[in-house]
């Protein structure tokens, strides 16, 4: 346990530098994986003959064993923090991917009806109607996509990208367990503080009407 | 005046939902579409905004083509009520019905005064329902919005898909009433789509009888209980409740003198007039506020009526009492 708390202190600045970059490459892949998959959703949800083969596609890349895909990029794509965030957003696209669409095909289709007969634009239905009561699905898809995306970062330090991974690497390299903690635990940490605040932010989400 | 001229709907499987239907629907009267559950009734209910699309035929209002209407337009020109719940579970009461209104644009202080106004109308007092949520209201009170919500863009028509059919029997029967009482205020052009017999011709000013995707009859509630077009439509009327208006129903009330008592028991009297039909006696003394009836000839009290003594009347009959049966 001294020995651990040595090791926090005297390597406090890579671990710091290390965590600084978690964070960063967690982030960006997220913001990305979001910005793909939602819209991609959402065109799913409406021209349903493509759903299966999208979601197909997604769901192989999510079989690729996670340190294989690091392999398999760093020829086409070099080293560096890219090709990290390449494979990160890879994994993160299946789980917002899959509950977006399942959100939006879940809304009760008398419902849409209701909102069409009324003289609602199909924008208006998908903005008005099926993107708030599909909010809660498309948060937890987020959510799960967030945990893998933390865990896996970890073997961005692969293609030197740096990350947490850097410090557990060190750590087992040097045969220093106390090292390969100092990185272990802050992973965990991130993962956990991420999926609480998520938690909250998918309980905010969930139109007030149907916590009922 | 909406007409329907031969109008074909044929689906991709190829069953056939309408045969050459061609009707008209009067403007200002609730006119009820009712026919066994797949005779194609909602169908042809959902061709006048266009939710579905004849194969062939056109559908006019008032002696335009849908077909050259914007839909969009068209549609918040409609009221929809729709089959159980259809409001929308995220939004407000308040926000429910003011939906036609902000979709056309209406200023927020007229949408505003509107919603409140047709929130009292049917006896949801705004300050305490306009915040709620849908699923915090019953079964009825839901439905009574969704009523409303399809007049608050101030319609001419409003269509009504089985609006009251997932109430309780108490429910169904007060929707039905205030229904009733609230068209005779609004005066719109209702089509109201049922497959009940007794809803239908307590709510109807006109009827259309369907049965696969056939038109069996058209005429008021009456014309159909008095000159059924066919065995169909007697057998779907049901000869019970036929020989029930006929021989009893149809007669006025003066015509069971004999059983008028003169001292009331009970506390809520209605006053009706000798001259009017059984029918409407026996209507009134099902009413949950009616405990009896006080009876006027030419403003000249004459009796009272109540359950009981339609009772004898109705056991009087039955052993051949009255004349001509």
């Amino acid at each position: 346990m001294t020995d651990f708390l040595e090791t926090l202190q005297s390597r406090s600045e890579l671990i710091q530098q290390a965590f600084l970059e978690h964070i960063y490459l967690s982030f960006i892949a997220l913001a990305i994986g979001i910005l793909i998959s939602l819209p991609l959703g959402i065109l799913i949800a409406r021209y349903r003959k493509f759903a299966e083969p999208v979601i197909g596609i997604t769901a192989i890349f999510q079989t690729i064993p996670s340190l294989a895909l690091f392999g398999f990029l760093v020829p086409l794509m070099g080293i560096g923090s890219n090709t990290a965030l390449i494979a990160l957003i890879i994994y993160a696209l299946l789980p917002i991917l899959r509950n977006t669409y399942t959100g939006l095909t879940s809304v009760d289709s008398s419902i849409i009806e209701a909102g069409r007969g009324m003289g609602m634009t199909r924008t208006q239905v998908l903005k008005q109607i099926e993107f708030p009561l599909a909010l809660p699905f498309i948060m937890a898809g987020i959510r799960t996509a967030t945990v893998l995306t933390v865990g896996i970062a970890t073997l961005a330090t692969f293609v030197g990208a740096g990350g947490l991974g850097d410090v557990i690497y060190r750590g087992l390299q040097s045969y220093n367990n106390s090292l390969v903690l100092a990185g272990a635990l802050p992973v965990a940490l991130l993962a956990i503080v991420f999926d609480l605040v998520l938690k909250w932010v998918e309980k905010k989400a969930t139109p007030k009407g149907m916590k009922v | 005046m909406i007409r329907f001229e031969n109008v074909t709907k044929r689906f991709a499987d190829g069953t056939e939902a309408l045969k050459d239907v061609s009707i008209t629907i009067p403007t200002g009267k609730l006119t009820v579409i009712i026919g066994p559950s797949g005779c194609g009734k909602t169908t042809l209910m959902k061709m006048i905004n266009h939710l579905e699309e004849p194969t062939s035929g056109d559908v006019l209002i008032d002696e335009k083509s849908i077909k050259d209407r914007d839909v969009v337009e068209l549609r918040r020109s409609i009221g929809y009520v729709i089959q159980r719940i259809g409001l929308f579970p995220h939004m407000t009461i308040g926000k429910n019905v003011a939906l036609v209104p902000a979709l056309k644009g209406w200023p927020l202080e007229k949408t505003q005064n509107r919603v409140r106004e047709l929130m009292n109308m049917v006896g949801l007092e705004p300050d305490t329902y306009i915040s709620r949520y849908p699923l915090e209201l019953s079964g009825g009170q839901q439905q009574r919005v969704g009523v409303v919500r399809a007049l608050a863009g101030d319609p001419k028509i409003v269509l009504m898909d089985e609006p009251f059919s997932a109430l309780d029997p108490i429910s169904r029967e007060q929707l039905q009433d205030e229904l009733r009482n609230l068209q005779q205020q609004i005066q719109k052009t209702i089509v109201f789509v049922t497959h009940d017999m007794d809803e239908a011709l307590k709510i109807a000013d006109h009827m259309i009888v369907l049965r696969a995707g056939r038109v069996e009859q058209t005429g008021t509630p009456k014309e159909l209980i008095h000159e059924p077009a066919n065995e169909f439509v007697r057998q779907f009327i049901g000869q019970e409740r036929i020989n029930r208006q006929r021989s009893f129903g149809e007669r006025k009330i003066i015509e069971l003198l004999p059983y008028f008592i003169q001292t009331k028991r009970g506390e809520q009297v209605l006053s009706v007039s000798a001259s009017e039909n059984v029918e409407t006696a026996i209507i009134f003394l099902e009413q949950p506020n009616t405990d009896v009836l006080a009876i006027y000839k030419e403003d000249e009290f004459v009796g009272y009526l109540d359950q009981s003594s339609l009772l004898k009347a109705v056991l009087a009959k039955e052993e051949g009492a009255f004349a001509h049966d």
